[in-house]
């Protein structure tokens, strides 16, 4: 308990401290909120494209295409907020070789590396997010207890992307530049822009069993909308889990292999 | 009981060779070549608690390597070594709060946040209560002659006082040894002599244990009594380098910037020339005669610059060798590195 005390202290005085640096720059924020609007009405005009003639991919309906949406641009809100802002930086720590500070903190170099910095240039899209599920909900006629519910699907899967961007991350120690490979996930992501129906088969399985985009948003939003039962929601658990696990053994593992940049 | 102990400690890397020029650079694409580079090889030494010592060395020694190898950055390939009881490589967190590293060229500061942001997270790290560690940054403050500077972006300071607040957050938590790899690169001497004095008095306070990489002459002997010299990964010595050097080189390098170029037999009559180029001579003078020769030069030649110093670490670790293969009797703890790099 104390530990978890001690941590939540920390994140608090990590992100307080990188609000303030952040909070120089003013017109930021201005140009993060019209990315997001920017962003969010491309994606819901592709889905209007779909809609316009009739066609619904997989049954689904319109509202719940754009829970999807909603459920999309929330995690990317969290991107910005905290998955680029730390894990686009290990890069960075490994180059100049300021890695060496964090391993020599009494603290998981893993939580410092993920959660010492905070963007609020991600909070636009979090609350576009969470704006465009609360329309299509109130459309749909949603229980206000099943919505409850559903936040339990949507942290699996922000823990499900974290994983993801940590390990992809991890890799830094071997290949020191890994740019690229960041942007490339970041482009299959988008393919969880639209529920996972709308892909023709092959892509169906490649997004849900090698890149697991189905289960950043589809999965919850069916397990939200009823369309799938408990049972998935196991699943959801066992991949953000499993993803978690590896994550933290595979840092562990990596980190044998840091031999620290010269001085 | 020592407090840091190393045995047969060693390093190798495997580093990519890559020629120069297209042709090379596709090669190295294609199929890449290594080399296994021996950063430290099986060095051995221990270290008293409260001991201040030198690791004196040539860029590419193994200094640096030695210093993460024992706090616990990377992993030595063989040997093995011990620090305060704990195996360094572990890193628990016992372990982590009891040493601190310095890097002269990394920092760890925010750096475009004041230095007491840095110095709060860093606190709350090392779980130090908030009252106790206001306490500890005014003491460290006044030791170092911080005050109006903390509350200053990092970036607005002066090097010397980035490295001043550098050594604060490292000390935060008063460990009690001190890993410092080149803690006065780049300062101006001022500045130098004051990071110098702090050690000193951060030593004497808390009676912490100081193991500091260089390759200025004037860390060392103003700091340690005992030194260690290190060059191409052996240990070629360890024990009291500054009374060495006095006996093995006895001599000062005198730079000169001369208005006009002069023939080495010219500049002889002065001093052993060890270089010209153009209007720059550098000439060792031997101690003794330093205050007699000078005088001369500046008379009899047609001077612009002159500045005396002491020759290159690289210099003299190349006299202690050949010293001590002539007379091994200054040699206090002989290594069996210390052989094998004599008689290379």
């Amino acid at each position: 308990m104390q530990a978890i005390l001690r941590h939540l202290r920390l994140v608090r005085l990590f992100w307080s401290t990188s609000l303030a640096a952040e909070m120089e720059y003013r017109l930021n924020f201005v140009v993060a909120s019209i990315n997001s609007v920017g962003t969010l009405a491309g994606g819901i005009f592709g889905l209007f494209l779909f809609y316009r003639t009739g066609y619904r991919p997989g049954g689904w309906r319109w509202e719940e295409a754009l829970v999807v949406m909603g459920l999309f641009t929330l995690l990317e809100g969290f991107t910005r907020t905290l998955l680029t802002p730390n894990l686009g930086r290990i890069v960075a720590h490994v180059q100049t070789g300021t890695l060496d500070f964090v391993l020599l903190k009494p603290i998981s170099s893993q939580f410092w590396l993920s959660m010492r910095n905070f963007s609020p240039w991600g909070l636009p899209d979090v609350a576009l997010g969470l704006g465009v599920i609360a329309y299509s909900a109130w459309r749909l006629g949603v229980a206000p207890a099943a919505i409850a519910a559903g936040l339990v699907p949507v942290a699996l899967s922000v823990v499900t992307l974290y994983s993801l961007w940590f390990i992809l991350g991890t890799t830094t120690i071997w290949f020191v530049k890994t740019y690229n490979v960041t942007e490339v996930l970041r482009g299959l992501l988008e393919a969880g822009m639209y529920p996972l129906a709308a892909y023709p088969a092959g892509y169906r399985i490649f997004f849900t069993f090698v890149v697991p985009v189905a289960f950043l948003t589809t999965v919850p939003a069916e397990i939200v909308l009823g369309r799938e039962g408990q049972s998935m929601l196991f699943v959801a658990a066992a991949v953000a889990m499993g993803l978690l696990a590896f994550s933290i053994a595979f840092w562990r593992f990596a980190l044998r292999y840091y031999t620290s940049a010269s001085s | 009981m020592p407090i840091i102990v190393a045995e047969h400690l060693s390093k190798s890397y495997r580093a990519a060779a890559k020629e120069p020029g297209m042709l090379g650079t596709l090669r190295h694409f294609v199929r890449r070549r290594y080399r296994l580079i021996e950063a430290v090889r099986d060095v051995s030494f221990s270290i008293e608690p409260g001991e201040i010592v030198g690791f004196l060395g040539p860029n590419g020694a193994g200094k640096t390597t030695a210093l993460k190898m024992l706090s616990g950055l990377i992993h030595p390939t063989a040997g093995r070594c011990e620090v305060a009881g704990h195996t360094p490589f572990a890193r628990d967190s016992a372990f982590l709060r009891s040493i601190t590293l310095v890097m002269g060229q990394k920092q760890q500061l925010i750096w475009d946040l004041p230095v007491l942001d840095s110095l709060r997270i860093n606190a709350a790290v090392y779980d130090i209560p908030e009252a106790e560690a206001r306490r500890r940054v005014d003491e460290l403050a006044a030791m170092l002659g911080l005050t109006t500077q903390l509350t200053q972006p990092v970036r607005k300071l002066s090097l010397g006082e980035r490295m001043k607040a550098e050594l604060m957050a490292a000390l935060l938590h008063r460990p009690s040894i001190l890993f410092l790899d080149e803690p006065t690169l780049g300062l101006d001497v001022n500045a130098q002599a004051s990071v110098r004095e702090f050690l000193l008095s951060y030593n004497q306070r808390h009676g912490a244990t100081i193991l500091l990489t260089s390759h200025y002459k004037a860390d060392i002997t103003a700091l340690c009594r005992r030194e260690m010299l290190i060059d191409k990964g052996t240990l070629i010595y360890d024990g009291d380098l500054a009374a060495m050097i006095e006996r093995l080189a006895p001599c000062r390098e005198v730079r000169l910037d001369l208005r006009r170029a002069y023939a080495a037999e010219e500049l002889a009559p002065f001093g052993e020339v060890r270089t010209i180029e153009g209007r720059a001579a550098h000439l060792l003078v031997r101690r003794e005669d330093l205050t007699r020769v000078l005088p001369r030069i500046l008379s009899d030649l047609d001077v612009e610059d002159l500045t005396v110093g002491d020759p290159p670490v690289e210099q003299i670790i190349g006299q202690v060798f050949n010293g001590q293969a002539s007379a091994n009797a200054d040699v206090q703890t002989p290594t069996p590195g210390a052989a094998q790099g004599a008689a290379t």
